[in-house]
């Protein structure tokens, strides 16, 4: 049985729907990749599923935790599983972390909500803590505040304080983004020695495909509140077949290949309040048909294993080019 | 630290300067105190001699040099109207001044903040929209004709209230309410708008996602973020604990310092209103170093010696 299972999550905001039926599956240990334009409900997927959206959002669908129903749950509930069972950190690490408060203390309120350490003890864990996601001399910087620290270690100190509940599934929305290139690489590592070391799942939202391919196990492209496309890295990676995940890939600077051309996807994500009738990407879509336009694709299971939404896919090649 | 200390004593002291000097130019340029004391019909020789007596023949610069020397020496003159220190005038005066100020100033921290705060975290319920309303009226009645209507009210038509005088706390209870209300409003409608800003903050996204109780993420953290903004208002009603009463303190007739600045600048009693704009600019001046050591508690960032907002 999956740990957690998404069964056609619906969000609206004030009456515009953002989420139009999500489906995901997550097993226990595993890490699975979350990826699409800004916009497309990465990270309201979620925070729907943590009951983290403001009052203005309507919830509707089904998040199971090991059988347990976590929508529409009393705010108790939900709120024993926040933090316990699963863990979420954001993508602007300095602003996550409240200014006014010493981060020790962040990540002792954490240790004696989950596992009722208090005083030394906790000081102590949280120093083990700091000192496993890579801040140096914790013993004393525990004592700082957020705007001491830089951004990345902010991410770090995070990380930290999502581990203090032993969580056994840690989503972690685009936590590099705000990131540079070098601390990201160092943040993505942290990540995967960690879920080594915990043996936790991890959901792993981001717009950087390389990031995904290095530390995931299975994808899920999303696009305008629908997937549309999920399988394993390996498959997915080197023959996508619907044009929206083939369009990233293209749209991917490569080192490796030589004078291989940007390709953009032409056109811009849509706006939600006026979603096309038929498959949302169609409009931008080089594949599109009549059909396309009028009817949507479902999210079927396909051959190779995995899952895709579209009536034109990118045709398997003879011999399979590699992308990733 | 001691740099932001001292920056800040440092324009605390300007700043009164300022009001000093700002005070006695203009006090002597907008008429005659002789003339005005004495009366129209006085004779010549009587106001000469009463020009003389004060020093205001003398030219300007000369008098602003005198008039510092005397502070300095901690004389802050004497009224020309019973020859009593200016200082002791004022002083007086100040205690009844508080016992309206200081019940008013506890009724808006009181009701002002938690009303609020319960209007931001019940946001758009029927408390929401009623707090909004009422703290509309609240600081859009100017305070001299809700004085007027309590009076009308509880003076006159029920006779629950006495309408003016300072013999028993029964006086002084439509004075504070009448100073409370416009306060009230102004804290419930700033207290609401900082917290709401507060909990859109990403951080509180942080303390929900953790697992803590909604108690605790509003007490442990959105309140102590939200009373970084609050607390430059309420520094800025302190500031007006000796001075915010002129308006009340003439309706309902109480014998507290504003009364003493209404007749003393009609009187043009110098010394005494010089005296009075220096003791509530300091008490200004005062409110704002505690705002600003008060911000260095609450929050981190501003330690640094970073100007406060
Ligand atoms: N609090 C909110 N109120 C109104 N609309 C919202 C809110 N949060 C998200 N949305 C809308 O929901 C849609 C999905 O947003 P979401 O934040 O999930 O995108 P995302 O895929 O995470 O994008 P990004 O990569 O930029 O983080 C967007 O159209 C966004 O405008
Ligand atoms: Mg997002």
């Amino acid at each position: 049985m999956s740990f957690v299972s998404i069964r056609d999550l619906r969000v609206s905001f004030s009456g515009v729907q953002v989420l139009h039926g999500i489906d995901l599956e997550i097993s226990k240990g595993e890490a699975l990749g979350l990826v699409g334009e800004s916009g497309c409900g990465k990270s309201v997927t979620w925070l729907a599923a943590l009951g983290l959206l403001p009052g203005k959002a309507t919830v509707s669908g089904s998040v199971m935790l090991e059988g347990t129903e976590l929508i529409g749950t009393p705010r108790r509930r939900i709120e024993a599983v926040r933090g316990a069972r699963i863990a979420m950190i954001f993508q602007d690490p300095s602003s996550s972390l409240n200014p006014v408060q010493r981060v020790g203390r962040q990540i002792c309120e954490s240790l004696a909500l989950h596992r009722g350490l208090r005083g030394g003890v906790a000081r102590a864990e949280a120093i083990r803590l700091l000192d496993l996601v890579g801040i140096p001399s914790a013993a004393t910087r525990m004592n700082l505040y957020p705007h001491e620290f830089s951004g990345g270690q902010c991410q770090r100190i995070m990380i930290a304080m999502a581990l203090a509940g032993e969580p056994d599934l840690l989503i972690a929305d685009e936590p590099t983004t705000a990131l540079d290139a070098t601390i990201q690489a160092q943040i993505l590592d942290l990540l995967g020695r960690l879920r080594r070391q915990t043996g936790m799942a991890m959901v792993f939202i981001s717009h950087d495909l390389g990031a995904v391919s290095a530390v995931c196990d299975r994808a899920a492209v999303m696009y305008a509140g629908r997937i549309v496309e999920q399988g394993e890295i390996g498959p997915l990676f080197r023959t996508p077949r619907h044009p929206y995940t083939r369009g990233l890939f293209d749209a991917l600077p490569d080192l490796d290949a030589d004078r291989r051309r940007l390709v953009p996807i032409e056109g811009t994500v849509p706006d939600p309040k006026a979603l096309p009738g038929g498959c949302a990407f169609a409009p931008r879509c080089t594949r599109a048909s009549a059909l396309c336009h009028s009817d949507r694709p479902g999210l079927k299971p396909q051959a190779g294993g995995g899952r895709l939404a579209c009536f034109h896919p990118v045709p398997l090649p003879q011999r399979a080019e590699v992308y990733a | 630290m001691i740099r932001y200390i001292l920056t800040r004593l440092a324009r605390a002291i300007l700043t009164i300067l300022l009001v000093m000097t700002f005070a006695f130019v203009v006090l002597r340029l907008s008429g005659d105190p002789a003339q005005i004391l004495l009366g129209p019909d006085a004779p010549q020789d009587a106001i000469d001699t009463f020009r003389a007596r004060w020093g205001l023949d003398d030219p300007l610069w000369r008098q602003y040099l005198a008039y510092l020397g005397q502070i300095l020496r901690g004389d802050f003159g004497t009224s020309m109207r019973d020859g009593s220190a200016a200082i002791t005038l004022v002083l007086e005066r100040v205690p009844a001044t508080l016992a309206l100020t200081v019940p008013a100033l506890i009724l808006k921290l009181g009701i002002g903040i938690p009303a609020g705060v319960y209007a931001a975290l019940h946001r758009e319920s029927l408390a929401d929209r009623g707090v909004i309303m009422a703290s509309i009226f609240g600081f859009t009645i100017p305070s001299f004709v809700l004085g007027l209507l309590l009076v009308l009210v509880f003076a006159i038509t029920f006779d629950l209230l006495p309408a003016g005088g300072q013999d028993s706390w029964r006086h002084a209870v439509l004075p504070i309410v009448t100073m409370s209300i416009g306060g009230i409003g102004i804290l419930a409608r700033f207290s609401r708008s900082a917290m709401i800003e507060v909990l859109g903050q990403p951080y509180i996204r942080t303390a929900m996602a953790k697992g803590l109780p909604w108690r605790d993420v509003v007490w442990k953290h959105a309140l102590p973020n939200a009373a970084v903004p609050i607390v430059t208002l309420v520094g800025f009603m302190v500031g007006s604990l000796i001075a915010g009463a002129i308006v009340v303190e003439s309706i309902f007739s109480w014998p507290g310092v504003g009364r003493l600045i209404v007749v003393s600048v009609a009187n043009r009693d110098l010394a005494v209103v010089q005296c009075l704009l220096l003791v509530i600019a300091a008490t200004m001046v005062i409110a704002n170093l505690l705002v600003d050591f008060a911000y260095g508690l609450l929050d981190p960032r501003l330690r640094s010696g970073r100007p406060a907002h």
